[in-house]
């Protein structure tokens, strides 16, 4: 699966508009994830999860960031990506079914702040862009 | 089995309340098979899907969506009987649709992300979740009578 011109283009022009609320939608992410998903928490026993929480919004702010490396990066993705696919292959071996689940909860947090945006090709275009973000960060796994 | 709160029961009949089923359910079934291309599999006979605006405006999955809500909005009314209500349903989507589970799963998740553009703010956490539940019961019901 890779990108077409199209859908590179979808994905910067979302990435633009959410980018100035980046930590906001970084943390609802996570909020999402970890009230839709419980057994997701098993990855944090060392956090204060509870809404409002700095480790929440620190992480999330994290999580959002490295989204938008890979956006600054749409052609050279596994290249932009290669420390935190060793990160996740290595270190924190988040069971791979779990990038499914956060990529949802993403799309659900752009969903509800940007629903005219928001359209059909726009959520197709950042569903493959997540699905290929979590290719790359699960390929070195084994 | 799946089991609900009355806290979760409230949510999800709070939003249902303000959904237009025949314009959410082709949104719905219209993004599936924008966003899943492969789903289309189910739809030879639909016509025109070559595009998400050809998909989006066509009648048909306008109508099939229509439909497909519809039978959620029974669900609503027995969410404490879901593999019962669904029993029919399921026995139809293996033995005459041959319809792999996962499809409901990413129908599911689709009308979740559909609620959500309608919603906005009010689509809170804990109200996608009491909706996250309600749509992986209603998956396992419709999966529960495959063979």
């Amino acid at each position: 699966m890779s990108l077409t011109k199209t859908e590179k283009a979808i994905i910067m022009s979302i990435w633009d508009k959410m980018s100035v609320q980046a930590d906001a939608i970084g943390t609802e992410t996570l909020e999402r994830l970890f009230s839709s998903y419980l057994q997701t928490k098993t990855y944090f026993p060392h956090f204060d999860l509870h809404p409002g929480s700095p480790q929440l919004r620190a992480h999330g702010s994290k999580v959002v960031a490295a989204l938008g490396d890979a956006v600054k990066n749409l052609d050279n993705m596994e290249v932009a990506l290669t420390r935190l696919s060793e990160l996740h292959a290595y270190i924190l071996r988040v069971d791979p079914v779990n990038f499914k689940l956060l990529s949802h909860c993403l799309l659900v947090t752009l969903a509800a702040h940007f629903p005219a945006d928001f359209t059909a090709d726009v959520h197709a275009a950042w569903d493959k862009f997540m699905s290929i973000v979590s290719s790359i960060l699960t390929e070195k796994y084994r | 089995m799946v089991h609900f709160s009355s806290e979760e029961k409230s949510v999800i009949n709070g939003l249902w309340g303000k959904v237009n089923v025949e314009e959410t359910g082709g949104e719905t079934l219209g993004r599936l098979l924008v966003v899943y291309p492969w789903t289309q599999r189910f739809f030879d006979s639909f016509g025109n899907l070559s595009s998400p605006s050809a998909i989006m405006g066509n009648p048909k999955v306008k109508a099939h969506g229509k439909k497909v809500l519809t039978a959620f909005g029974e669900a609503i009314k027995n969410l404490d009987n879901l593999k019962v209500t669904f029993a029919k349903l399921s026995e139809l989507h293996c033995d005459k649709l041959h319809v792999d589970p996962e499809n409901f799963r990413l129908l599911g998740n689709v009308l979740v992300i559909v609620l959500a553009t309608h919603f906005g703010k009010e689509f809170t956490p804990d109200v996608q979740a009491a909706w996250q539940k309600l749509v992986s019961g209603v998956a396992i019901a419709l999966a529960h009578k495959y063979h």
